[in-house]
């Protein structure tokens, strides 16, 4: 059975592409992006004296979550969250592991907090005052599509409008060789139920069995290499797209497994509903 | 919270304009057609009751490592004797031995089957909850590592190294191909799992669903938890005064949900969820528990009853000092007198991720059994706590009960349970 969301807003977050306008111009290639790698995003919800210090994982979080409910004209308090990182907080996994190796009763307790896999979703509905659930969850290679397909979940369910954030930071120390990712990447939509005036774009939807699917690839790979979340950019890639231009609805099959894929149907919001993909 | 009435049960709707927000709707019930659970009181369905009902714990002077920090934890014994079969050698690790060792109690594994025969292996979804998954694998990794830094070469397994590790060791190890993710919002991860399996469930994107908890003891949660100066150096006494803190435990508990129709309509039934953000602190709960009251009245409402009518509720109850006495003042502010409450933490410990389930299973055992197991440890009451809240096990009539789960970083979960597919 085929669904469909609509798509309020969209944000994304790479050094080289620091914000979706940009990364909307490169991704058409209308842009070239940058070569400097942007800093970090400091996001605005944090009190000052926490923006410097958060860690990674939640500077980029809250980025493209911000972002995204700004795009929407949506209230942060108002939608529920589903948060999605592969391998959660690296830099904080490695000092945890490193200061157990050697000084275990010195462990920090705020890095102990930070290093919980739900520590940005945690801080997000902290700065925003949201008392909506929010899930933070894990699936390897398929990160991205389960989350995506939790998001989607909820807004069907709960006829809601449902904020969905990707990220993945840089791996460092001896976990690194176990856990590669490079760069920052966070990835932000809004996802609601029904078409509203917000409505961006439309999602259409539905699960296919399939023996070993295989991801699928980006145009811009480069971009976001080695990021573990870089598998988020062929949906972005998609959205990115000139209507006007490109008429035609876009298809993407993420797998979620060893054999099982979520079909996904990319159009403008203005098009006719399609036939079922 | 202070416009809270202090006694007496609420209906949903009196709570919802506290709250502000409307409540959910109804939603079908769903059939736990297998379910089981290892802890540090034992292997099983049958030991975990026997230790509640001859009031056994778990909970020893903890002697995890080689430095360990003076406090009591709720081991599972046997683990380090016990590998992993050789087919799934990749995946060993303490976490997913002890997921195993979970999976082969109580003819779980064989449930899973006949649900794999009959729906198709990528029908059965798999939703797994944990805090910290195999980081114990990377803690070790860490502690030997190569003279040149590199990781030791019999722990060069990247699997191990990511929190999907448990997650995608039990779908592999149930011979499973459908959807299947790791939850990990701390001490809600399990609960939310059945939450997130539901949604499958009712969206037909899945035919049946195994959801579970696994967290296994490791330097990051003892540690961690002693660096936030919240682990008890002794047994926990969830609401007792004297209260000390935490013990951690660790533990793999599994159900198996399936849509009510076409089978045996044996029970119990999931009837009801609620899920909510505290939106406070990251380790510390709202004062007046408003995360856990929206959490309450989505459960109830979704299974169209409300708190007049619950019979036994598995507190959270870690025995830490705001934990308890927040949802002692919750518990007795909405429920009627009779509801039996108590905190089972006293026999496990607090197995974090893994609560939600293990705690779901002591819940569904209760209901079967009519055992409302009290609280251990504890020799007496905090003043927050109203009659709910019982030291002693009873035996009485339980038809609807709920397991409270609230986690580090405001994520908070509560399920409802019954004997029957309606509340």
């Amino acid at each position: 059975m085929t669904r469909t969301a609509w798509i309020e807003g969209i944000a994304l977050w790479g050094s080289r592409f620091p914000g979706w306008e940009l990364a909307r111009a490169v991704l058409r290639g209308e842009a070239r992006a940058p070569q400097a790698p942007a800093p970090r995003p400091l996001p605005a919800l944090l009190p000052a004296n926490e923006r410097r210090r958060a860690p990674d994982s939640v500077a980029i979080a809250l980025e493209v979550a911000a972002k995204a409910c700004a795009a929407a004209g949506r209230d942060p308090r108002s939608v529920n969250s589903v948060f999605a990182s592969t391998h959660g907080d690296l830099a904080v996994t490695d000092y945890m592991c490193e200061t157990l190796a050697h000084t275990p009763a010195q462990l920090s307790p705020t890095k102990f907090h930070n290093s919980v896999h739900n520590a940005a979703a945690g801080y997000w509905t902290i700065a925003t005052g949201c008392k909506a659930p929010y899930t933070s969850l894990s699936a390897r290679a398929w990160t991205f599509a389960e989350g995506l397909l939790e998001a989607l979940v909820q807004a069907d369910c709960d006829a809601t409008a449902v904020l969905y954030v990707a990220y993945d930071i840089e791996a460092c120390g001896p976990l690194a060789t176990m856990a590669p990712s490079r760069g920052m990447l966070g990835a932000g939509l809004v996802l609601a139920a029904r078409r509203s005036p917000r409505a961006q774009a439309l999602l259409r939807w539905e699960l296919r069995e399939q023996d070993s699917p295989r991801a699928p690839a980006a145009r811009h790979t480069q971009l976001a290499a080695g990021n573990a979340m870089a598998g988020c950019l062929p949906l972005f890639e998609a959205l990115a797209r000139d209507a006007s231009m490109h008429p035609a609805p876009e298809r993407l099959a993420y797998p979620l497994g060893p054999g099982l894929v979520l079909a996904l149907e990319i159009g403008a919001e203005s098009r006719e509903p399609a036939p079922p993909v | 919270m202070s416009e809270a009435p202090d006694t007496m049960s609420e209906v949903p709707g009196t709570m919802s304009k506290i709250l502000g927000t409307p409540a959910p709707g109804r939603i079908a019930p769903l059939r736990i057609s297998a379910y089981t659970a290892c802890s540090a009181v034992g292997r099983g369905r049958g030991a975990t009751l026997e230790a509640l009902r001859t009031r056994r714990g778990g909970l020893t002077p903890n002697d995890f490592g080689d430095q360990p920090v003076a406090t009591c934890i709720g081991r599972v014994a046997g683990i380090e004797t016990e590998p992993l079969p050789a087919r799934f050698a990749e995946w060993e690790c303490r976490n997913n031995r002890l997921a195993w060792l979970g999976l082969t109690q109580d003819r779980f594994l064989d449930a899973v089957a006949a649900a794999r025969a009959r729906y198709g292996a990528g029908r059965v979804a798999v939703v797994l909850g944990t805090s910290t998954s195999s980081i114990g694998a990377t803690e070790e990794a860490y502690r030997r590592l190569q003279p040149d830094g590199t990781i030791a070469p019999d722990l060069r397994r990247p699997i191990v190294h990511t929190p999907h590790s448990t997650g995608e060791f039990v779908q592999h190890a149930l011979a499973l191909t459908g959807i299947c993710v790791t939850t990990a919002t701390a001490c809600s991860s399990s609960a939310k799992a059945f939450a997130q399996a539901e949604r499958l469930l009712r969206l037909r994107l899945a035919d049946a669903a195994v959801v579970g908890g696994v967290d296994t003891l490791c330097g990051s949660v003892l540690f961690g938890f002693n660096a936030l100066e919240l682990v008890s150096p002794e047994p926990c006494r969830p609401f007792d005064p004297a209260r000390r803190g935490i013990n951690l435990g660790e533990a793999s508990a599994f159900a198996l949900l399936e849509r009510g129709a076409g089978h045996a309509e044996t029970g119990p039934w999931l009837l009801g969820y609620g899920e909510s953000s505290d939106a406070h602190h990251m380790s510390s709960p709202h004062p007046e528990g408003l995360g856990a009251r929206f959490a309450l009245r989505d459960a109830l409402a979704r299974g169209g009853t409300d708190a007049a009518q619950i019979d036994y509720i598995n507190l959270h109850g870690t025995a830490s000092q705001k934990n308890d006495e927040v949802e002692a003042r919750v518990i007795g502010s909405l429920f009627p007198a009779r509801t039996l409450a108590g905190s089972t933490k006293g026999w496990t410990g607090h197995t974090l991720g893994a609560a939600g389930t293990l705690e779901a299973v002591i819940t569904l055992l209760a209901l079967e059994s009519g055992l409302a197991p009290g609280t251990l440890n504890s020799t007496a009451l905090d003043p927050a706590c109203g009659p709910q809240i019982r030291l002693d096990g009873m035996q009485a009539d339980l038809g609807l009960a709920l397991s409270l789960s609230f986690g580090f970083g405001g994520s908070n979960c509560v399920l409802l349970f019954g004997r029957q597919p309606a509340a």
